[in-house]
């Protein structure tokens, strides 16, 4: 008997999610109406099916999703552990050098190149979470503040180091990688062909069990959360609070740095541009983890599920449409998906008035 | 000596718009709701104004086009930041939500809108508002130099909202009821305060000052408007904590800040600077390094507003 009602528990609490999506949807549609009446059907209905025309689109609605899955999970994994993660663009982008300058200098690595790539993002990206962990957890500076000006120092940093190690003068980027650092396919070259989804997509969905299993199913986990939720409480039970303070962030920030060595290995001409610009795929995650409500299976799903809109929104140039559309439809979605309290309030009120009356 | 007033001229540039927009945030986090779409706010004040700027400058042109731009900025801002307010104050929604999905939504409708209507993104317009001189303060040596010459209007606006925010901010009743809002909303209630309307009012303060800060952001740093602030909402937050939520330190902490960021945009023509021979990247990091260590000493007894974040429920009272 307990069964079904946790499982009917869980699709409740994604209700408001679904519902937010169904009216951001909506939003979309009247935009399209506004500013070109006559294509909007075809437009709206291509943002929902684009991504299923054929295989290749499925493909890259994966390949889209992966970046934006690991830094969703590194927002996501801190909001349960009580810190805000606004550092994800630094992280990103350090990880992506890690990985990058490895695929460059060591192809003498042969057939686990990629994979000590991979590693090396994610000690990158670790250690630049590490600073705000710190701060927080002995110095009381605030995570947000001391993220952000990481996230600027990171840029500069990269730009920099790709400048003097790696760098391609002509193109302003770096360098591209050794052919053994690129992530192999494993064979999804033939079922979506011509997408450029890679082995990327199998390691962040090995990332999502893993921080699943780490919230969920052990004492470390539930101590990075206990400390989050109350902090001085947590110390009178005996938990180290400064060390799990700074853990979380280290861990946040090491899954922001795959999620950057991730993208930049996936062999697909993406290289780390010596620009004055936050990585974009950072920011994206705040999104990502919002909209997955900071659950890791969630935050896969609200991934694809952006990726998918990502996909649609690229045919939409077919109906003179600018692309942008789906940013407005992605921040609408997320605006109602705040709603989330008060939906959840009204269900549980009517479900109680309901049951009251079935118990007369 | 001309290099020292140049410096100081571009640190103003900068702080200014950090000045006016952590003064808004500090309207909206100390009636108690966090306020983290401050960036979003800018790009759309921004891009209203601009939009204005490029459609009716064949007919006007200076100072009156300015004031009539920062306007329309404001007003912008207040209504984009009623979005934040009804989530986070009608509906109890999480404040960073709401706050993000502004953030997201102003960039992407400032592009559609333009390319909408002009096929590409960026809008561009004719600076017609950089005074070379004020008339007899423009002579007075040091501060003639640093205030009055190739100023613009909106630095002595920056000054004004400073003053007018301590004193509302300390010195009104409406002051004193919001900073009751943000610390403890039911107590403010309990004497007859209306939680929900003081707390309208400081997000749609907050809305106002973001929009016009985001125009004035622009105005001197570029010729056209690209749907960005280039993440200067964001810094603003930093100089907003970093200022510990009230109105002179914010001040010190935006100059602090702008002053950082002057020297590492002005170094090469400083030859002192320019012969260490350190590369440019690491000029630019220095604003953000400098900041990170002050933050490192200073925050020990750091708090902001204890309401802040958390949506009024009457009902818990």
């Amino acid at each position: 008997m307990k069964r079904p009602d946790k499982l009917k528990e869980t699709i409740l609490s994604f209700l408001p999610s679904i519902l937010a999506i169904v009216v951001g949807l909506l939003f979309g549609f009247v935009i399209l109406l506004i500013s070109n009446p006559g294509q909007a059907l075809g437009g709206v209905s291509t943002i929902i099916t684009g991504a299923f025309r054929d295989m290749r689109s499925i493909g890259r609605v994966m390949y889209f999703a992966t970046p934006i899955v690991l830094t969703g999970l590194s927002v996501g994994f801190a909001f349960k552990t009580g810190l805000f993660n606004i550092g994800t663009p630094g992280q990103f982008i350090v990880g992506a050098f890690g990985a990058v300058l490895i695929g460059i200098k060591f192809p003498q690595l042969g057939s686990v190149h990629w994979i000590v790539a991979l590693l090396v993002s994610i000690v990158f990206g670790a250690l630049w979470a590490l600073l705000p962990g710190i701060l927080k957890a002995f110095a009381n500076v605030h995570e947000v503040i001391s993220s952000i000006m990481m996230n600027y120092i990171g840029m500069y940093l990269v730009n920099y180091l790709v400048q003097y190690n790696i760098y391609d003068r002509l193109r302003n980027q770096s360098m591209p990688v050794a052919k053994s650092a690129i992530i192999p396919r494993m064979g999804l070259d033939k079922i979506f062909p011509k997408s450029n989804v890679n082995a990327g997509f199998f390691v962040a969905i090995l990332a999502v069990i893993v921080i699943y299993i780490i919230l969920n199913k052990t004492t470390f986990g539930y101590e990075l959360k206990a400390v989050g939720f109350n902090r001085h409480a947590s110390k009178y039970a005996g938990i180290n609070e400064r060390r799990s303070i700074v853990l979380s962030m280290v861990i946040a920030g090491a899954l922001a740095g795959l999620g950057g060595g991730l993208l930049h290995l996936a062999g697909t001409g993406k290289y780390i541009e010596v620009v004055d610009v936050l990585a974009a795929e950072g920011f994206t995650g705040i999104p990502v983890a919002l909209l997955g409500m900071s659950n890791p299976i969630g935050i896969l799903f609200s991934g694809l599920f952006i990726g998918f809109l990502t996909v649609g929104g690229d045919y939409l140039q077919l109906y003179d449409y600018v692309p942008e559309v789906i940013d407005i439809i992605v921040a609408s979605i997320i605006y109602f998906s705040a709603f989330a309290l008060i939906i959840r309030d009204v269900i549980q009120r009517r479900r109680l008035r309901l049951g009251g009356e079935k118990e007369q | 000596m001309s290099t020292v007033f140049f410096v100081m001229r571009q640190a103003l540039t900068y702080s200014i718009p950090l000045l006016i927009v952590a003064l808004g945030g500090m309207f909206s986090e100390r009636s108690g709701v966090v306020n983290i779409a401050l960036e979003g706010i800018m790009v759309f004040g921004a891009f209203t104004s601009i939009l204005f700027i490029n459609s009716v400058q064949d007919t006007m042109s200076g100072q009156l086009l300015l004031l009539l731009a920062l306007l329309i900025a404001g007003l912008s801002g207040i209504l984009i930041s009623l979005l934040h307010a009804y989530a986070s104050i009608n509906m109890k929604a999480n404040q960073v939500i709401s706050g993000t999905a502004i953030n997201m939504l102003t960039p992407a409708v400032a592009i559609y809108v333009a390319r909408m209507l002009q096929n590409v993104q960026q809008i561009n317009f004719n600076n017609t508002f950089r005074i070379p001189k004020v008339s007899v303060l423009g002579d007075i040596p040091g501060l003639g130099d640093v205030l009055f010459k190739d100023a613009y209007i909106t630095t002595y606006l920056g000054i004004l909202i400073l003053i007018v925010s301590t004193i509302v901010l300390y010195r009104t009743r409406f002051g004193l009821r919001l900073r009751a809002c943000g610390e403890h909303p039911h107590a403010a209630d309990s004497v007859g305060i209306n939680v929900y309307k003081i707390r309208y009012a400081g997000v749609m303060i907050s809305g106002f000052l973001a929009g016009i800060g985001g125009l004035i952001f622009v105005i001197p740093t570029s010729t056209n408007f690209n749907a960005t602030v280039a993440g200067y909402g964001f810094l603003a937050l930093a100089v907003l904590i970093f200022g510990q939520w009230k109105p002179m330190r914010i001040l010190y902490a935006s100059l602090f800040f702008g002053l950082m960021k002057a020297i590492a945009s002005t170094y090469s023509s400083i030859p002192f600077l320019l012969n260490l021979g350190i590369p440019s990247n690491f000029f630019k990091m220095v604003p953000f390094v400098a900041t990170l260590i002050v933050l490192a000493f200073t925050s020990k007894k750091s708090q902001g507003p204890k309401a802040a974040g958390i949506p009024y429920d009457k009902s818990l009272r």
